[in-house]
């Protein structure tokens, strides 16, 4: 099984060079500390920057420079601020390649539950239902099952959902699969250690299994 | 050149009735009109209903006027960091719309530009969804979501001058440019106000047009939520 670091360096491998990409929170947001810095990538951050830098330091802390984590945040050369409206016309008008973002359930024909829970406090959606309308490209970073050992990998979600047939790839602590269009989790790679089967008996949903799944490779 | 300019928060605030439809700027509590926060709390008001994409948190921002129990519905994406407003929701003291944040922005953006709708994909097939008219085009579903106005626009910028232009800093930029757009008076406090002719118009973000009323504010706190620090 992955940690939450091994999941975000899976992730990590996807990234291409060129791409503007905007990092959920929680485990998304740690898949920047993998990316190879051969790399020109350009992270968003959709209360209105492109291109979060690192966190800072003591000194360089600034109140007015925070991710929509409402974490304190610098910037690197080259980077842009602008308005909220304009923030999602770019993620709207799909000019950001890439949205990794977590989720509570995921179905096999790619709808995701990640913003509300009935009977719990609702927070709100955020950018969430904005980002996964949009992104053309969008890859899951969850937990194959929830902490009671419940797949969240469902063939229907049982959550509300944030956005219908949108996510694209999942890595999750098991496995990394692909959604098809036709429906269904592709399973293409196993997390080391973990065998098919474990990963069949986890997955509610139609898994589709070919000859050979390689194991994971984490360099 | 027009001069907006008023003595303070106090005055900028001073008529807004109970019941007012306010948008309030700021991410978090980044870029929040501290002064006229503080300004509105001396007024015996109450009823108001706030845009804004949060509820600030509870002994800070918005939360300030929600124990003072001066709201009655905030229009927001995201309100997770308040112990006092779901307290008030689920007592039913509170009503809250949520909006996915870039429905939010460009419902503000557009009833500043005097787009009464629009079509989004955002929300399409979830509860979101629920009594809005859908659409389909070129093969894709989009739901219709309204212009949001305000009788009042209350934003925060970094400097500002007497003819109510205004430039905003890093982040802190946020919803505060368009909601400057959508109030029919809109308020500015500014840290540094100069007379106008003093900033660059190449640099301008906000155009004075939107803004009917700019004073310097006084004692920014700008409180971090996460402060969060690279260990050298």
């Amino acid at each position: 099984m992955l940690t939450k670091e091994q999941i975000a360096q899976r992730i990590a491998q996807e990234v291409q060079n060129g791409q503007y990409i905007n990092l959920g929170i929680g485990i998304p947001t740690l898949v920047a500390n993998y990316i190879p810095k051969s790399l020109d990538v350009v992270l968003q951050s959709e209360n209105g920057l492109l291109g979060i830098g690192p966190f800072p330091s003591e000194e360089m802390v600034d109140p007015d420079l925070i991710n929509a984590g409402k974490q304190t945040i610098t910037m690197v050369p080259g980077s842009v601020l602008f308005n909220s409206a304009e923030s999602f016309a770019m993620i709207r008008g799909g000019h950001v390649h890439l949205t990794i973002l977590g989720a509570m359930e995921v179905s096999e024909n790619g709808d995701i539950a990640n913003w509300k829970i009935p009977g719990k406090m609702v927070k709100g959606m955020g950018g969430a239902m904005d980002l996964v309308a949009s992104a053309e490209n969008i890859i899951v970073a969850m937990q194959h099952c929830s902490k009671d050992g419940q797949s969240k990998l469902l063939s229907k979600c049982t959550l509300p959902i944030t956005g219908i047939k949108c996510v694209k790839k999942i890595v999750s602590d098991l496995a990394v699969l692909e959604i098809l269009p036709e429906g269904g989790f592709l399973l293409k790679e196993r997390a080391p250690g973990v065998s098919v089967e474990e990963i069949k008996s986890k997955t509610e949903g139609k898994l589709i299994v070919p000859d050979s799944v390689p194991e994971m490779r984490l360099s | 050149m027009i001069n907006k300019t008023v003595k303070d928060a106090r005055e900028a605030v001073a008529d807004i009735p109970s019941n007012a439809f306010l948008m309030m700027g700021g991410f978090g509590l980044c870029g929040i009109p501290e002064n006229c926060i503080a300004a509105l709390l001396e007024r015996d008001i109450n009823g108001l209903t706030i845009v804004s994409n949060n509820a600030g948190v509870d002994d800070f921002g918005i939360g300030l006027l929600l124990q003072k129990r001066m709201v009655k519905k905030m229009i927001s994406s995201y309100v997770g960091e308040n112990a006092e407003f779901e307290r008030q929701l689920l007592s039913g003291e509170l009503e809250v719309d949520l909006i996915p944040q870039g429905t939010l922005a460009e419902r503000v953006r557009a009833g500043g530009a005097g787009i009464p709708a629009f079509f989004t994909p955002a929300g399409v097939g979830t509860e979101v969804a629920e009594g809005k008219e859908l659409r389909e085009f070129d093969g894709k579903l989009y739901l219709m979501e309204k212009w949001l106005r305000a009788d009042f626009s209350i934003v925060k910028a970094w400097k500002g001058d007497t003819a109510g232009n205004l430039i905003f800093k890093g982040t802190a930029r946020n919803f505060n440019p368009i909601m400057a757009t959508a109030g029919k008076i809109t308020i500015a406090e500014v840290e540094e106000l100069v007379p106008a002719g003093e900033l660059d118009p190449n640099e301008i973000h906000t155009p004075g047009i939107y803004v009917q009323r700019i004073f310097q504010g006084k004692n920014y706190e700008k409180r971090i939520e996460q402060r969060t620090i690279t260990k050298s």
